[in-house]
């Protein structure tokens, strides 16, 4: 079933401008809250709509929401990330740039659910042009009374502005975000203390993703009851989700969370199928860090069951047989990708981000791009396959924050369901050093004969 | 002491005058007035940013110290700021900053193609600056945009969807309009207050 709750009307001309926005209902949803409903009850429609985070873990908003401290006095904050940095993730990009008000609408109804008279939307340094629209939109929205002092007659104030970084992936971890925007490093916290009691300035703070925050407004409209009637399960509402890799028709949809993952596929009203047509090899449905799946896998879980795209059947089977829904970032895969040189090239990226705080991560990393690259270059050995699984099994849960374990997740995943390739990759060193991506099993003649 | 035991030119104080405009300067309060009293120092990646785009496309010791000042913050904070954050360059670069994205995704779809040609064209390697001052070519990390693959960024403003020949029309446009002035609804200092 067709569902639009983020992207409905984006098609409209012009709904960018808060005018057109407006004219097809936009900000109903600031009356409603600010004039009719106490700021618990706007917590209580968002814990019954079931709402689970969308930047990445999948927390219960609302329950966040109910964590933070009212009682210290201190000023509270709401914080938007929209740092949006993980490889095959930019879903948050599209809904900015075409319909940004829809953020800010259910930013306002945020904050004032959560008491904070500040919040910051907090972007990465490369979307300079969406800094320049949601620049132009807070301007519009100060000039109709949306924000400011006494938002619409209701004595409700709120400042909204736009933060940028400047080329960090570790700055979309909450906490290395919050030291960002405190003119810092992006040197993850340890937590606890979470940043609901200690956060922005010390100051209890909510940090919540674009795309959550903008289903807010849609909650606040039609009831926290309705919005749990979408979706399946504990996956309730829709999600964003951006296809890439290699397909027909990559970009970002808006799916009803349970869609079976054959269908966004394979149907022409999302992915379109493999491109060329190929077939298919693997899939990471969740960004690039969690686990990759092969076909089978994707398409059905061990048990044989179909796997939708929801938080419960993306991770069924745990990481031996499952992974993640993640951020919504959906890689495909056809049979002429090189899984080795894949997972080589994220492993560059993880240790390229890491901060470089903990040693697990900072040197882990490192080890795994350098036995990784000797793989890829045909120089490895085998026993390099099981000192990849090594060095990933002490990095994980070893760190402060969870870029260690998002780096050597994939990595396992990689050897655990395409270990025959990186044997190839020892048994053929003539092969690889020639050939830099595509299957290599065409190159040859005979049959792989693995050890397995 | 030696400068070349330095990675980083960090120590090398020329003692150059730098200033923003006064224009640009009441933009700069603009985007302090938006953090809470005494949390100014929030402003310094917007400001860094205003700053190496209007003051010569890269960072340089005394940049630094001015925008330290401007800020009321020592120098050593700006230091660590502007050398964790990807964006800021150290070291002189062109007057177009090409960055072509590595990652997977981009990777797949025909990046690491893109960056070849581009180091075939602008006959440099990644990480170096052609000898006319023009182009600095650059690897980075997902930019966000990997369902456009492959894509790059040329000071910051998106190229999606690249082919060789797309790169073929981008280089003569930017070399056509390099003597012009950059339209002032591009910059960070419009784009950010
Ligand atoms: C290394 C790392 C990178 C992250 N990047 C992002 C990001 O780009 N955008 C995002 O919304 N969340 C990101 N997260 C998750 C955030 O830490 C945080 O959980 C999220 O913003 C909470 O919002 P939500 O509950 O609405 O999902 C990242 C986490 C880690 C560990
Ligand atoms: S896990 Fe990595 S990125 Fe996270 S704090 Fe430690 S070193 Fe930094
Ligand atoms: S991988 Fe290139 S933009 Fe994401």
């Amino acid at each position: 079933m067709e569902r639009k709750i983020i992207l409905e009307n984006i098609e409209i001309d012009g709904i960018r401008l808060l005018e057109v926005y407006r004219e097809n209902g936009g900000y109903k949803s600031i009356e409603k809250a600010l004039k009719t409903m106490t700021p618990d009850e706007v917590v209580a429609e968002v814990k019954t709509s079931g709402l689970r985070g969308r930047g990445g873990a999948g927390f219960p908003t609302g329950m966040k929401w109910s964590f933070i401290d009212k009682k210290s006095g201190n000023p509270r904050y709401l914080v938007c990330n929209a740092d949006e940095s993980e490889p095959g993730t930019f879903k948050d990009r599209y809904l900015l740039e075409h319909i940004p008000h829809r953020l800010i609408e259910g930013m306002i109804c945020s904050a004032y659910a959560l008491g904070a008279n500040k919040a910051y939307i907090y972007v990465r340094g490369e979307f300079k042009s969406i800094i320049g629209i949601l620049n132009e939109a807070l301007k519009e929205c100060y000039k109709a009374g949306l924000l400011g002092k006494n938002i619409l007659g209701s004595g409700y104030d709120l400042d909204l502005h736009v933060h940028t970084g400047a080329g960090a992936y570790i700055c979309g971890e909450e906490t290395a975000l919050l030291e960002s925007l405190e003119g810092k490093r992006g040197n993850p916290r340890l937590k606890p203390p979470f940043p609901a009691i200690k956060g922005l300035y010390g100051c209890p703070t909510v940090v919540n993703n674009v795309e959550t925050l903008a289903n807010i407004g849609w909650i606040v409209n039609n009831s926290g009851e309705e919005y749990a009637k979408i979706g399946i399960g504990r996956s309730t509402g829709t999600k964003l989700i951006s296809a890439c890799g290699n397909i027909n028709n990559p970009g970002v949809y808006e799916i009803e969370l349970g869609l079976p993952v054959e269908e966004f596929i394979y149907s022409d009203k999302y992915c379109g199928g493999v491109k060329g047509g190929k077939e298919l090899k693997a899939v990471i449905p969740g960004g690039s860090s969690v686990p990759i799946l092969p076909k089978n896998l994707i398409l059905n879980t061990l048990a044989g069951e179909k796997r939708l795209m929801s938080y419960e059947s993306l991770s069924e089977g745990g990481f031996i047989t499952g992974s993640m829904l993640g951020s919504g970032g959906f890689i495909v895969y056809d049979e002429d990708a090189c899984i080795v040189r894949n997972t080589y090239n994220f492993s560059r990226f993880y240790h390229h981000e890491s901060c470089g705080q903990c040693s697990p991560c900072r040197e882990g990393t490192s080890w795994l791009e350098s036995v990784l690259h000797r793989i890829e270059n045909g120089q490895g050995k085998m026993k390099d396959i099981d000192l990849l699984v090594s060095i990933a099994s002490k990095i994980e849960g070893n760190t402060i924050c969870p870029l260690g374990d998002a780096a050597a997740w994939p990595v396992a995943a990689a050897v655990r369901h395409f270990r025959s390739e990186f044997e190839f990759h020892v048994l053929h060193p003539e092969i690889v050093k020639n050939v830099k991506h595509g299957s290599l099993e065409k190159y040859l003649e005979i049959p792989v004969l693995t050890a397995e | 002491m030696n400068e070349k035991l330095f990675k980083y030119k960090l120590y090398v104080k020329n003692n150059n005058d730098v200033s923003f405009t006064p224009e640009t300067l009441a933009k700069i309060q603009t985007i302090i007035s938006h953090y809470p009293d005494g949390q100014h120092k929030s402003a310094l990646i917007p400001i860094l940013h205003i700053a190496q785009e209007e003051l010569g496309g890269s960072l340089n010791v005394d940049i630094m110290d001015y925008v330290a000042g401007l800020l009321n913050i020592t120098p050593i904070e700006v230091y660590e700021v502007a050398t964790f954050y990807s964006q800021f360059y150290i070291d002189p670069v062109g007057k177009y900053v090409i960055e072509v994205c590595q990652t997977g995704p981009c990777a797949i779809c025909g990046g690491e193609d893109i960056m070849n040609y581009l180091e075939e064209k602008l006959k440099i390697k990644v990480g170096e600056t052609t000898g006319d001052k023009l182009f600095s070519l650059k690897a980075v990390e997902c930019l966000g945009a990997c369902g456009s693959a492959p894509v790059m960024q040329v000071n910051t403003e998106f190229h999606e969807f690249l082919d060789m020949q797309k790169i073929d029309e981008i280089i003569a446009k930017l070399r056509n309009e390099s003597e012009l002035t950059k339209p002032e609804e591009l910059t960070w200092k419009e784009r950010l207050s």
